[in-house]
Order: C-alpha cells, then sequence, then structure tokens
C-alpha cells in the first residue's frame, strides 16, 4: 500500500508533464543553455590558456554536476509546489497518505526528471564540446549520489520552509543553489576561500565532490576518503531534512495550518 | 448497530478560543447524521479533525472502531470526504484525478470502479475533461465520485450540494441515500439547508459555540422546541443558543 500512495504522486507528476510543454522544458532546456554557456567558454579559455590543462574536464563537468544537482532541488520542490499551485493539500494530506509515502513520491519524481536533465546535459557536453564523464572514472558515481542525496536534502528542507511560512516562501527555494555554490567551490579550489567559508565548505557534501573533480581532471587519484565523508554528510542532512518536514507537517496539523493553508497561518 | 465513527469528549483550543467544546457523537452504519450550525460553530474544526488534518487538544476519535490518532492509515483508508473548500486539482482531467486519488485509497480493480462512478454520477463525458474547466456543480460531481472510490465506511460530505442547481441537488441527494442504503455506510453531512437536512438525514446535531446543544430526529425535533420547522429552530439556536440548549 504504502508504494502505490507514494507512486500516485509520481503518477500526477507524469500526467502534470505529459499535457504541458511549461513543465517538460525546463527540464532539459536550462540545463543545456547553461552548457553550451560554459561550454564556449571552456573553448575560449583553452585557446587562451597554457597548453596542458582541459577546461572542458574541470569547468563544464562541475558545471554538469552542479546543474543536476540544482535539478534534483527543483525536482522535489516544484512536485511539493503543484500541490500548493492546485490547493491539494486538503484532499492528500486528508488520505490514508502518510508522509513518508509523500516525501517518497517527491523523492521518486525528482529522480526521473533530474535524470532526464542529466542525459540532456551529457548528449550535449558530449556531442559539442568533446565532455566525456568517464573521464571521472569509479568516482563518478559516489560524485552523481552525493549531489543526489544533497540535492533531496535540500528540496526537503525547501519544501519545509513554504509549509511552515506559506505559498509565498517558496521564493526561498529558487535560489538555493545559488546560495550554497560560492562555499562548495564548483568553479574554484577551496583553498581560494577565506578560512571561515572553508570551514563552511568541510560541512557542505558538494565541496568533497568539487574538489575531487578538480583532482582528477590534475591527474591525480580521488580522494575516497573525502568522497566516504561526503556522502555520510549527504545522509544526515537527508535524515535531518526529512525529520524537519516531518516536524513542521505536525506543527501544521497541531495548529490547523493544512486545513487553512492559504492564509499563510494558523493563529 | 456497530458505529463507523465514534467521537469522545472531542476538544480544541486554538490558543485562548474554545472552537470545539468536549463534544462527543456516533455515527451508526447506513445512517446519516447532519452536522448542522452557525457559521464559526465548530463544524469545520470537527470535520478537519476527524480527517486527520487538525489535531485535537482533547478527545478521542475512532473511525469503524480504529482509533485515529495511532493508526491514522488504516482509520483513513475506511473513511473518504467531499467538501466545496477542497476541489479536485483543477490542472488534471476526471479521468487522471480520480486514477490518482484511487491508487492513495487502494482501489482495487480501479479502472472499473471509475468507470462504474463516471455513468453514477453522470461524468462519462468528461472523462477527459480538465477539472478546472468544469462548471461548479460538476466538479462537485467529480468529487463526489472520489469520495466514493474507495466505497468507504464513513463519508464526510461538507456541504456538498451548496454549489448545485436544486434538480441535480435532489439527484446527488438521492443518489447518496441510495449509496446509504444499499451499503454499510455513515455519513456525517454538513449543510445549511434545512429542506435538505430533513430530507436526507436520519438524525440532526446541532452545534453552536462549538458543543452540541440539541439531538434528534429533524422532523420531530422543531415540535419538542416549540418551533415550526428545522429552518425557525436553526435560527432560535444561532441567535440564542443558550436559550434553545436549555429546552
Amino acid at each position: 500500500m504504502p508504494a502505490r500512495a507514494m507512486l500516485a504522486v509520481v503518477l500526477r507528476q507524469f500526467y502534470l508533464m505529459r499535457g504541458s510543454a511549461a513543465r517538460v522544458l525546463p527540464l532539459f532546456a536550462w540545463v543545456a543553455i547553461d552548457i553550451v554557456l560554459w561550454g564556449f567558454m571552456t573553448k575560449y579559455l583553452n585557446s587562451i590558456s597554457a597548453a596542458g590543462f582541459n577546461f572542458v574536464g574541470a569547468l563544464l563537468g562541475a558545471v554538469l554536476l552542479w546543474d543536476f544537482f540544482g535539478r534534483v532541488i527543483f525536482g522535489v520542490s516544484t512536485t511539493f509546489l503543484e500541490d500548493v499551485w492546485s490547493r491539494n493539500f486538503l484532499n492528500f494530506f486528508a488520505s490514508p497518505m502518510t508522509i513518508r509515502d509523500y516525501v517518497g513520491g517527491l523523492v521518486l519524481s525528482s529522480m526521473l526528471t533530474s535524470a532526464v536533465g542529466l542525459v540532456a546535459m551529457i548528449a550535449i557536453s558530449g556531442a559539442v564540446f568533446g565532455l566525456s564523464l568517464i573521464d571521472y572514472g569509479l568516482a563518478l558515481l559516489p560524485f552523481i549520489l552525493v549531489l543526489f542525496l544533497f540535492g533531496i536534502a535540500m528540496g526537503i528542507l525547501g519544501t519545509s520552509i513554504v509549509l511552515r511560512w506559506g505559498p509565498a516562501a517558496e521564493w526561498f527555494i529558487w535560489p538555493l543553489p545559488a546560495l550554497i555554490s560560492p562555499f562548495v567551490g564548483v568553479f574554484y579550489p577551496l583553498s581560494t576561500l577565506p578560512v571561515w567559508m572553508q570551514w563552511t565548505a568541510r560541512l557542505l557534501p558538494p565541496s568533497y565532490v568539487f574538489e575531487n573533480v578538480r583532482a582528477i581532471v590534475h591527474g591525480q587519484h580521488p580522494w575516497w576518503t573525502g568522497l566516504l565523508i561526503s556522502a555520510g554528510l549527504a545522509i544526515a542532512y537527508v535524515v535531518f531534512a526529512s525529520l524537519t518536514f516531518s516536524r513542521v507537517f505536525r506543527l501544521a496539523i497541531r495548529t490547523g495550518l493544512i486545513a487553512r493553508y492559504s492564509a499563510e497561518t494558523a493563529g | 448497530m456497530r458505529e463507523v465513527l465514534s467521537v469522545d469528549g472531542l476538544t480544541k483550543r486554538y490558543g485562548e478560543v474554545l472552537a470545539v467544546d468536549d463534544i462527543s457523537f456516533r455515527v451508526a452504519r447506513s445512517e446519516i447524521v447532519g452536522l448542522l450550525g452557525p457559521n464559526g460553530a465548530g463544524k469545520t474544526s470537527t470535520i478537519s479533525m476527524i480527517l486527520g488534518v487538525l489535531e485535537p487538544s482533547e478527545g478521542r476519535i475512532a473511525i469503524d472502531g480504529i482509533d485515529l490518532a495511532h493508526h491514522r492509515k488504516p482509520a483513513l483508508l475506511k473513511a473518504n470526504f467531499a467538501a466545496v473548500y477542497a476541489p479536485l486539482p483543477g490542472n488534471l482531467t476526471v479521468w487522471q484525478n480520480l486514477r490518482v486519488f484511487g491508487l492513495i485509497y487502494g482501489v482495487r480493480d480501479l479502472n472499473s470502479r471509475i468507470d462504474g462512478l463516471l455513468d453514477d454520477f453522470d461524468l462519462r463525458k468528461f472523462r477527459n475533461t480538465k477539472c478546472g474547466l468544469l462548471s461548479s456543480g460538476e466538479q462537485t460531481r467529480v468529487g463526489l465520485a472520489k469520495a466514493m472510490l474507495n466505497s468507504p465506511d464513513l463519508l464526510l460530505l461538507d456541504e456538498p450540494t451548496a454549489s448545485l442547481d436544486p434538480a441535480t441537488a435532489r439527484d446527488i441527494r438521492a443518489h447518496i441515500r441510495r449509496f446509504v442504503d444499499t451499503g454499510a455506510t455513515g455519513v456525517l453531512w454538513t449543510s445549511h439547508n434545512m429542506y435538505e437536512v430533513e430530507a436526507v438525514c436520519d438524525r440532526v446535531l446541532f452545534l453552536s459555540r462549538g458543543r452540541i446543544l440539541v439531538e434528534g430526529d429533524p422532523r420531530a425535533l422543531p415540535g419538542q422546541h416549540g418551533k415550526r420547522s428545522l429552518e425557525e429552530l436553526f435560527v432560535a439556536i444561532a441567535r440564542e443558543p443558550l436559550t434553545v440548549g436549555m429546552v
């Protein structure tokens, strides 16, 4: 039974996407534009920099992974926001669907939609700019896993904020990747950052991914221990985000916020 | 007669405000109970608590003997609801909405169940129409079809005919009455239409300021309280609840 309720959330999202170009295009259009922009940027940097360093692997690869992370966050949050926009909370939450079913449905939807974006990005960056993720070797798997898990955690945290403070708070979700990006060294080594930012970076799983991307491009071995730490951190963030969502939901049930969600407050 | 809904000592406080004040009642199988009262009497808070979207401050709710607070999922699998303030998503078609909610309620043989409900509520021609494009009356019928997807033991209807024309409202009332008479469903029904309440409900509960003031047969109650009609009794309770409550 839990699987069926979870699938209902995914099926709803599938129905919405099937009939709406406005929902399908963002899955790959913006990330494709990003890849094209950064693809030409890296070609230009390759042409003016000293021979031997390949910006495609270092920068374009990092942009691809970062965009994937963003797609995962928005995969979770837009599935949730569909219920906000269509005022469907009462129908869903006054049903036998549990919070675990619901959040599971958000995660499953995000997994499917972010995979579409990832495939599009890999196809364009490979065909047009010669980027091959296979160059990252076995480390590619933890890269994707860590970014996926941390994206899920940030997506769930974002939805918790909207659930707590009402529909207008969706504004907090969209800038999340841009807010995290300076701390995790997507485009530069962490050593570039001031000390306090480096300490913050150590607590953010993507930092370990992008340090490893640069290490591999420089011909070094991946720092497996670092990747293990980042995977542990990412799991901890998922647990924290899930507990936060559950706590916010319980608060919404206690105060009557679910039944009067459009009011943005039960008080 | 086994109860499908037992409410005991139900209370809801919002800070200093007492919205529902220690109410207790039962709904039996094949019984339609009207929950009546003026705006702000506590009807929707009561229904929200029975649906598990509002936590009671005190009291216990059991659906078909299953404690809602401790066994939310199995309890809510036996219930369903339709309310004017909870339309189904307008960006999905009638069929898609019923599929999604059929999965959530674990309905077996879902496609044929949906087909049956489309016929029952005269919705077949709207099968592939987005719910947001339907008239309010048609949307109400879709909401009722969703409410009956899982053949619930307990059906909560919050002003189910509020946006329907008199002819459609009569058809819907007859349909729900038939559904109750031929099955084992108990219904808790809120309405401001006293004619409808007299026609449909087996028993009514008058709620005012969060308390049940009067309870009984809607056809006999006016006479028992010295009023000519249920509507007159309603007005009296809304305006002078203490006077009527003491009768």
